[in-house]
C-alpha cells in the first residue's frame, strides 16, 4: 500500500510540475468547473418560479459537497455584474435525494442585489459558487410528539425543507404562516395540499387583509402552544416578539429560531475599526485612511505605495462599511454572508463600525 | 526635473500649480467614468482571456508531443510563444496589478495569482507596483530606469563599463525573466556586502526565487520534453523528441522575453519621455503625480491584436495613470486622455512599435558614450510647487 501511495504521490508531483505555476485543477476548470477539488461550485439545473417574488433553483453540487440536514442553509457566491457576492439561502428540498441535487428558494429582498439578480437572471446551466451547508436550525433526531412551525414570508423556506424531509416521521404538526396575500404564499399549493390530506394543520394569515400576527393571538389559534416544540423563521421583529412571549411563559427552551439578515449597513462618516487579531479598537475619522488610523494607534500594518495602486495593504473585512477616499465607492461586508472582501486600507476610510481580520 | 534628452525647453513651464491640480481632477473624472461601468464585461473579458490562453497552451503542448515532426515543432512553438506572451502580459501583469480584484474571485486576484515567469509574483509586485508605479522615472528611485545596469540619463556619470550597455541590454532582453527576478532581489546591492548577503530576509527571498526557477525549468526543460518521448519512440527518435520539445520551450521563452522586454522599453525609454529628479517628488500632490505619469510614459500605436499582445501596455500612458483599472478599458479612455494632453499642451508620446523600439535602442547606444557637452544643471524649481509646499 505504502508503495502505491508513494507512486501515486510521485505521479501527482509530476502532474503538478507540468502545470506549474498554476495547479492542475485550474486547467480542469476550463472544461469541468464542478470537478475542482478545492473550489466548491454548483450548476443550476432548473429554475422554477414559485410566486412573483420567489424562485426555486435546482442545484447540482460539484466535487466536495456534503449533504445538508433539513433546516440548514448554504451560502451561494453569485457573480453580480462581475462581482462575486455571497448570500445565505435555506435549502428547500428534502434531504437525501438520490439524484444528489438540492434546491434553494430565493425570495426577493427589498433592494437586495443578489436576490433581484437571481430572480431576473438565473438560468439553467449557470455556475454558482457554494459553501458547505451550515446552521443549527434543525429537527432533533428524536422527533418531538407535537411540533409547531411559525413562519412569515421567506421564512417558510427552511421549514419547507424540514417538512419535505421529515413530515412522515412527525405526527402532530401545525404550521402558522404569514404572507401578504394568498398568492404571495411561497409553496402555497403544496402546503394547502398537505393540509387537505390532513398531514399538517395549516393556519394561513394574509397580513394585507388581517394585519400582522401578534404572539398574543397565537393562543387562540394553537391552544396547546407551549406544549409544542416550536421552530420559527421570519422577520426580526416577529422573532423578537416570539422570543419574549416564549420567555414570559417560561418555555424559551422549546422555541428554536432562525434569523436571516440581521445587519443593515448605512454609510456614515468614520467609525470604530476593530482589529480582531490584535484586539485593538481605533476611532477612525471619515477623512482618514484606516491604514493611518491603525498605524497611529500602534497596529502593525503592511503598506506599500500608500496611494491605492499596489494592493499591498489589503486586509479582509469581516463586517463593516468603508468608503474609498479617492472616488467615494462604498464597500460593505456582512458576517451573515460570510464573505470577507479585501479592502485597501491606505485609501479606505471607515463609513461605520468595521471589524478587520487582522 | 531632468530630462533624458536634455531638453532646451521645459515641457511644463506653461502650467501653473492650479493647472496641474485641474489636470488631476479631470483625470479623476475619467477614472470615475470607468469605475461606473466596470463590471460584468470586464469579468467576462479576463475569464475568456484565461480560457483562451489555457486552451492555446494545452493545444500547443499537445502538438509538441509530436516535436520530432518539423511542422508540429514549428506550429507548437509558435502557439506556445503566443500562449506565454498572453499569460505574462494581458493576464499575469494585469491581474497582479489588482485590476480584477474588484471581482472578489479568489482565483483571479492579485494576492493569489502566480505566473509563468522566473520572478515570483510577490516579489515582482513589490518592485513593480509599489516602487516603479509610484516613483515612475524618478532617477535613483525607479530601478526600472536602466535596471540598475545601464546609463539612461545624461545626468548619470559615464563610466567605461557603459560602452558595453547595448550588449547588456540585448542579453537582458533574451533572459528578461531572470533579469527581472534578479532585479526584484536587488541582487547587485544585496550581494555587495557580507552583511547584506547574510540578511535572513534576503536569503528567504533568494530561496523563493530559487524554488520558482527550479519548478519553471523542470516544467519547460524536463517534464514536457519527457512527455514527448513516447511519441519519439514510435518514430524511432526519442532523443530528438526530448530535445526538440526542450528547444521549443526555450524558443518560446526567449520569444516571450524579447517581446516583453521590447514592449517595456517602449513604455519609458523612447524619445520624448521625461525623467525626474529625486527631490522633485517630495510632497508631491496627486495632480503632480498624475503629471509625472503623463510625461514619463509612451504609447505604442497599432491594432487591437497589438494591444492584446502587449497586455495593453501599448497604452502605457493610460496604464500609468490608472494602473488598477482593467487594461482592456485603456483603449476606450485613450482619446479622452489624449484630448487632455492637447488641452494642456503636453506631448502625448506615441508611435508604431518598430519606431518606438528603434528610438529606445538609439538611446541605449547614444548614452553608452559620454555626453558630448556638459550635462545641463538641474532646475530644482520644476515642477512648480505651491508656495506652502516649497519649504517642505
Amino acid at each position: 500500500m505504502a508503495v502505491t501511495q508513494k507512486l501515486r504521490d510521485g505521479a501527482w508531483r509530476v502532474v503538478e510540475l507540468i502545470t506549474t505555476p498554476v495547479v492542475p485543477a485550474d486547467y480542469l476548470d476550463v472544461i469541468a468547473p464542478l470537478r475542482n477539488p478545492t473550489v466548491l461550485r454548483a450548476r443550476i439545473e432548473a429554475v422554477r418560479p414559485e410566486t412573483a417574488k420567489a424562485v426555486t433553483l435546482e442545484l447540482r453540487p460539484g466535487r466536495g459537497w456534503q449533504p445538508h440536514r433539513p433546516g440548514q442553509y448554504v451560502r451561494l457566491g453569485v457573480d453580480v455584474d462581475g462581482v462575486r457576492l455571497w448570500r445565505a439561502y435555506s435549502v428547500s428540498s428534502a434531504a437525501g435525494r438520490s439524484d444528489g441535487k438540492f434546491t434553494v428558494t430565493v425570495n426577493a429582498v427589498e433592494n437586495g442585489v443578489v436576490s433581484s439578480y437571481l430572480l431576473a437572471n438565473a438560468r439553467k446551466g449557470m455556475i454558482v459558487h457554494l459553501d458547505l451547508p451550515d446552521g443549527e436550525f434543525l429537527l432533533p433526531e428524536r422527533r418531538p410528539a407535537k411540533t409547531l412551525f411559525i413562519t412569515a414570508g421567506s421564512g417558510i423556506t427552511p421549514v419547507m425543507g424540514m417538512l419535505r424531509s421529515a413530515l412522515h416521521e412527525l405526527s402532530d404538526v401545525v404550521v402558522v404562516h404569514s404572507a401578504r396575500t394568498a398568492e404571495a404564499v411561497v409553496f402555497g399549493a403544496e402546503l394547502r395540499d398537505l393540509a387537505t390530506q390532513g398531514r399538517i394543520r395549516l393556519i394561513e394569515r394574509h397580513t394585507r387583509a388581517d394585519g400582522r400576527l401578534k404572539p398574543d393571538a397565537l393562543a387562540d389559534l394553537v391552544p396547546d402552544l407551549f406544549e409544542r416544540e416550536t421552530w420559527a423563521c421570519g422577520p426580526g421583529d416577529l422573532l423578537d416578539d416570539l422570543q419574549e412571549h416564549w420567555a414570559d411563559a417560561g418555555a424559551a427552551d422549546r422555541l428554536h429560531i432562525e434569523r436571516f439578515r440581521t445587519v443593515v449597513l448605512v454609510a456614515g462618516e468614520g467609525g470604530t475599526v476593530t482589529f480582531e487579531k490584535s484586539g485593538l479598537v481605533v476611532d477612525s475619522p471619515g477623512g482618514t485612511s484606516i491604514l493611518e488610523a491603525g498605524e497611529a494607534a500602534g497596529q502593525l500594518m503592511k503598506s506599500g505605495c500608500r496611494m491605492g495602486i499596489c494592493y499591498k495593504c489589503v486586509l479582509p473585512m469581516r463586517e463593516g462599511i468603508v468608503r474609498d477616499l479617492r472616488d467615494g465607492t462604498i464597500t460593505t461586508a456582512s458576517e451573515v454572508d460570510g464573505d470577507k472582501p479585501l479592502i485597501q486600507t491606505c485609501i479606505s476610510a471607515a463609513a461605520g463600525p468595521c471589524r478587520l481580520d487582522a | 526635473m531632468t530630462t533624458l534628452q536634455r531638453k532646451e525647453v521645459n515641457p511644463i513651464a506653461h502650467l501653473s500649480p492650479e493647472d496641474i491640480e485641474q489636470i488631476g481632477r479631470e483625470l479623476d473624472a475619467i477614472r470615475d467614468e470607468v469605475l461606473a461601468v466596470r463590471g460584468e464585461k470586464d469579468a467576462k473579458y479576463i475569464r475568456r482571456m484565461i480560457a483562451v490562453q489555457r486552451r492555446l497552451e494545452v493545444g500547443s503542448r499537445a502538438v509538441l508531443l509530436f516535436s520530432v515532426l518539423p511542422p508540429a515543432w514549428i506550429l507548437g512553438t509558435i502557439g506556445l510563444s503566443i500562449a506565454k506572451i498572453l499569460e505574462n502580459m494581458e493576464i499575469g501583469h494585469n491581474i497582479l496589478h489588482g485590476q480584477y480584484d474588484f471581482m472578489r474571485d479568489p482565483k483571479i486576484h492579485s494576492t493569489t495569482w502566480e505566473w509563468d515567469f522566473a520572478a515570483p509574483a510577490e516579489q515582482w509586485k513589490h518592485s513593480h507596483n509599489e516602487l516603479h508605479h509610484k516613483y515612475t522615472n524618478v532617477v535613483g528611485r525607479d530601478n526600472d530606469l536602466g535596471y540598475g545596469i545601464m546609463r539612461v540619463d545624461e545626468q548619470q556619470k559615464w563610466a567605461p563599463a557603459h560602452l558595453g550597455q547595448p550588449l547588456y541590454n540585448f542579453i537582458n532582453a533574451c533572459l528578461f525573466e531572470y533579469g527581472i527576478a534578479a532585479y526584484d532581489l536587488e541582487l547587485g546591492r544585496n550581494l555587495a556586502s557580507k552583511r547584506r548577503r547574510n540578511n535572513p530576509d534576503f536569503r528567504a527571498r533568494l530561496r523563493q526565487v530559487g524554488r520558482k526557477i527550479r519548478n519553471q525549468m523542470l516544467k519547460d526543460y524536463v517534464a514536457h520534453p519527457a512527455l514527448s518521448v513516447p511519441v519519439g519512440l514510435a518514430f524511432g527518435n526519442p532523443f530528438g523528441a526530448f530535445f526538440g520539445t526542450m528547444a521549443a520551450n526555450a524558443v518560446a521563452n526567449v520569444v516571450r522575453n524579447l517581446w516583453s522586454h521590447s514592449v517595456i522599453m517602449c513604455g519609458h525609454f523612447p524619445k520624448g519621455v521625461e525623467t525626474f529628479e529625486r527631490t522633485s517628488i517630495t510632497g508631491e500632490t496627486r495632480g503632480e503625480w498624475y503629471l509625472r505619469q503623463m510625461l514619463g510614459s509612451a504609447n505604442i500605436s497599432g491594432s487591437k491584436l497589438m494591444h492584446i499582445m502587449t497586455g495593453n501596455l501599448s497604452h502605457q500612458i493610460e496604464h500609468h495613470l490608472f494602473p488598477d483599472l482593467p487594461a482592456s478599458r485603456y483603449a476606450e479612455i485613450a482619446p479622452k486622455v489624449r484630448a487632455l494632453f492637447e488641452k494642456y499642451d503636453l506631448k502625448y508620446v506615441t508611435g508604431p512599435f518598430v519606431v518606438q523600439v528603434a528610438s529606445a535602442w538609439a538611446k541605449v547606444f547614444r548614452l553608452a558614450l559620454p555626453n558630448r557637452k556638459p550635462a545641463r544643471a538641474i532646475d530644482h524649481t520644476i515642477p512648480p510647487r505651491h508656495p506652502a509646499e516649497a519649504t517642505v
